[in-house]
């Protein structure tokens, strides 16, 4: 076809919001990497003399204490950026954990078919009979409260939300002839699910998991939320969150700083996931 | 005989009658087929759609296993191979595929899709054999960092011409590759074929509905109906004396650029008669 | 007078590529019309903008689409609503999803007469019934309480042509209705559109990129390339003796059964090249530069 003096090619877009998104989880993530040197307190320290100090801006501030201080006399920002540790551990870990496992088993299904799918599908059907909260707290019952079995509770949990997807969007792939046109060059049936299917899978992998790892930090602070993660001492949004939830009338800052980071990092999360695949996505570009 | 067919049947399970808890009724496809396919010749299979004509070239290509009676390939019993032991073949079994849309992994190039075959089958200098392959359909350069849906419908499928032809295979099985093209494009693709057939003694088994691309492209012609070969022969002789009732039919639902008032035959009842 | 008369239309992509430079032509009351190109030439573009149902940001930038005398481009939206519900109809390119997969057909069919038109309930399912008999489909009433996905590719195409000529439009736009068929139901789909046609005598708009079609089944056809009108003429003498390369470029390209000796020419790079400079120098002029 002779292309007409009109038709240009699509100039590839600005990604802002890949740049935003990432620019916040960059952030969290050295604050969290360097804690100790980036907090200007002992996220622990309590100092009942310095007890309820309002943030920064407002009448009484205390300098050094920039979110203020909350019913103990901790501060709120060293314990923002010591709970950021917490929170992207869990994040990566169960987010990554979850993935695997549940990407896994639904590329399997979706691909094979057949049996390997039919005893898949059950177990995702059973699975997801279970309220995923009871569960989680079931399970840390049984695990005994830690980082670690708040892992394991999140990728036992929500794996099934990665398999349903994978699953669906592999048979939709393997119906396609590219996949017919694998066999034909000699690709075994593993080669091609590797090589040919599971780049085409992956874009909505990746959205799924940056999905997954804002959840994981909502399900994080639920389960601290219900002294059900770590010990009531240790700075985590959740627990923050739970504590100033009792004096919100005395210090709302105790309660407010920790949710608005909470909710900036679950939204990077998921517009950090779309940014990327609308980026390097050859399909979309 | 490159390739020759003996009461080849083929059964799939029908999974549109399936119950729950027993296995899916399976409807007949392929109903004893018996044929030959000699070295460098083109094959037309024609037919009506779901006549199996297509399910018959995916069985050729061993895309399918067939149920019944037996298929050799350059002398090789292929009935019955697994797909490990097909493996070594399928350099010599290739297929174009109808849709180059779906058969071009979206996600890769246009380079990587054409070496794939050579570099799997340790062809040495994969790259520039399929940098070749990609000329000799006309697709130079500038097209090789390309992926499938920056390309027109035309360029897309010489890249699935190019994937097939750059193994050098022995076979080629093309299903239906010019229907979904413009009257321009579907022209320079039959021009490649022909120009394709001479320079490399292609065998080709060439799916159409279109007698008119089938005619200026085959050698000979199978006509298909309901699974089985209703007629065939050389082309020229199938077109100008067509003997089954099936061949005369397809011939006729071609419509010819050329005025004929008749063509679309009489009403079949008066209007007054619909009341 | 013509039924439908195009003046100079222009539609284009906001900051984007134009895709009807300048096209006129006109249908009188009755006539079977082709509108033939490749892909891009804005062909199927033509029909959308009468039906108003232009893609994502494309819009008209100039000209005029007269239909009976009124043109449509400045009619209110209820104004220009009501003529096409009355007094057009389209033949879709795609008969499996033209159809709503979750109502059944009568009910489909009878919409427009009971919805647009106001006719009774009963009055309307006796005419679609009538016209499903028309369109030939076996056993109407069957038909007529089943759903889309109980109906063949070619039953369905039935379907949608009945329901094109049930509120007895002067227009109908058919938009490759055969592209999706197998050859064998073309020819029956196209013989059920010449006799629904003659019998009720609408005027047809037939788009296709296969000049075989055209040549069976319209009267007169303009040949499009590029969003611009390359030649038009009564069907014959087009094919016979046609006045451009393009046009007989495109017929040199066309395969045929019956001369097989003839090798087929693709349309020459010369051709399109000078005819895609044509209509750069058209749009220039016309103060379009880039």
């Amino acid at each position: 076809m002779v292309e007409l003096s009109g038709a240009r090619p699509r100039a590839s877009r600005p990604a802002p919001r890949l740049w935003l998104a990432g620019g916040w989880l960059a952030l969290l993530a050295l604050a969290a990497l360097f804690a100790p040197f980036v907090a200007p307190h002992d996220p622990l320290a309590q100092d009942l003399f310095f007890n309820r100090l309002p943030p920064f801006f407002m009448e009484g501030a205390e300098p050094g204490y920039w979110l203020g201080t909350d019913s103990l006399g901790r501060d709120v920002l060293s314990r923002i950026i010591h709970g950021a540790r917490i929170a992207l551990i869990v994040a990566l870990v169960a987010g990554v954990a979850a993935c695997l496992l549940g990407a896994t088993l639904g590329l399997l299904a979706g691909y094979f078919g057949g049996w390997t799918d039919r005893v898949i599908s059950r177990i995702v059907d059973i699975w997801m009979a279970f309220p995923p909260v009871l569960f989680a707290i079931l399970l840390v019952a049984v695990l005994g409260t830690g980082l670690l079995s708040v892992i394991v509770a999140i990728a036992v949990i929500d794996w099934t939300r990665f398999c349903r997807v994978v699953r669906a969007e592999a048979m939709q792939q393997r119906a396609m002839d590219y996949v017919a046109s694998a066999t034909v060059a000699g690709h075994s049936r593993w080669g091609t699910l590797v090589k040919e299917v599971l780049p085409n899978v992956m874009p909505a992998i990746i959205v799924l998991l940056s999905l997954e790892m804002g959840i994981a930090v909502i399900v994080e602070a639920i389960l601290s939320f219900v002294n059900l993660s770590l010990s009531s001492d240790a700075p985590t949004w959740g627990g923050m969150i739970s504590e100033g939830r009792t004096s919100i009338h005395q210090a709302w800052w105790v309660l407010v700083f920790p949710l608005v980071t909470l909710f900036l990092t679950v939204l990077a999360f998921s517009q950090f996931g779309e940014g990327l695949k609308n980026r390097f996505d050859p399909v979309l570009r | 005989m490159l390739i020759e067919a003996t009461d080849l049947a083929l059964a799939l399970p029908d999974f549109s009658k399936k119950r729950p808890f027993r296995p899916a009724p399976t409807v007949e496809i392929l109903k004893g087929l018996t044929f030959a396919i000699r070295r460098g010749q083109t094959v037309g299979i024609v037919g009506r759609s779901g006549c199996g004509k297509s399910t018959l070239g995916r069985t050729l290509v061993r895309l399918h296993a067939p149920t019944g009676g037996r298929l050799t390939f350059n002398g090789t019993d292929i009935t019955e191979l697994d797909a490990a032991d097909l493996r070594p073949l399928r350099r010599d079994l290739q297929v174009i595929f109808q849709d180059p849309l779906s058969a071009l992994n979206p996600r890769r190039t246009i380079a990587a899709i054409v070496a794939d075959p050579l570099q799997l089958h340790d062809v040495a200098d994969a790259p520039t054999r399929a940098r070749e392959a990609l000329d000799a359909v006309g697709l130079g350069r500038p097209f090789l960092g390309r992926y499938a849906h920056e390309l027109s419908g035309g360029q897309r499928q010489r890249v699935g011409i190019a994937r097939a032809i750059a193994l050098r295979p022995k076979f080629i099985f093309a299903d239906e590759i010019v229907s979904g093209l413009d009257t321009s494009t579907q022209a320079q693709v039959i021009a490649l074929l022909r120009a394709l057939q001479k320079e490399l003694r292609l065998t080709l088994a060439f799916v159409s509905h279109d007698l008119s691309v089938v005619r200026h492209l085959c050698d000979t012609v199978m006509v298909m109906a309901a699974g089985q070969i209703v007629e065939r022969g050389p082309t020229a002789r199938v077109f100008d004396d067509p003997q089954h009732a099936e061949t005369k039919a397809l011939k006729a639902a071609i419509p010819l650029p050329e005025v004929d008032r008749d063509w679309l035959g009489a009403p079949l009842r008066p209007a007054a008669a619909v009341i | 007078m013509s039924l439908l008369s195009i003046d100079t239309l222009s539609v284009a992509i906001d900051r984007g590529p134009r895709l009807l430079r300048g096209v006129s032509l006109s249908v009188s009351p009755g006539e079977v019309r082709g509108l033939v190109g490749e892909s891009g030439a804005g062909k199927s573009m033509i029909g959308k903008t009468i039906f108003g149902v232009l893609p994502h940001r494309a819009r008209v930038t100039g000209g005029a689409i007269l239909f009976d005398g009124q043109n449509l481009l400045t009619l209110s939206p209820r104004a220009r609503r009501q003529v096409r519900g009355t007094r057009m109809a389209l033949i879709p390119q795609d008969p499996l999803t033209a159809l709503n997969p979750s109502r059944r057909i009568g009910a489909q069919i009878t919409d427009r007469l009971t919805k647009i038109m106001g006719e009774p309930k009963k009055t309307a399912e006796a005419r679609a019934r009538h016209l499903l008999a028309e369109v030939e489909m076996p056993d109407p009433d069957r038909v007529m309480a089943a759903y889309p996905h109980e109906l063949s590719g070619g039953m369905r195409q039935r379907v949608l042509i009945a329901e094109a000529f049930a509120a007895e439009p002067a227009l109908i736009v058919a938009d490759e209705p055969t592209t999706a068929l197998d050859v064998g139901v073309q020819k029956r789909i196209l013989s059920l559109i010449a006799q629904m046609q003659a019998r009720h005598g609408a005027a047809l708009l037939f788009v296709t990129h296969d000049l075989g079609v055209v040549a069976k089944i319209c009267q007169s056809v303009t040949v499009l390339f590029g969003g611009t009108v390359v030649e038009e003429g009564a069907t014959a003498d087009l094919l016979a003796a046609p006045k451009t390369d393009y046009t007989s470029a495109l017929i040199a390209a066309t395969p045929r059964y019956d001369r097989p000796g003839e090798t087929l020419r693709p349309v020459p790079p010369r051709v399109t090249a000078e005819l895609a400079l044509a209509v750069e120098w058209a749009d220039r002029r016309a103060g379009h530069a880039d």
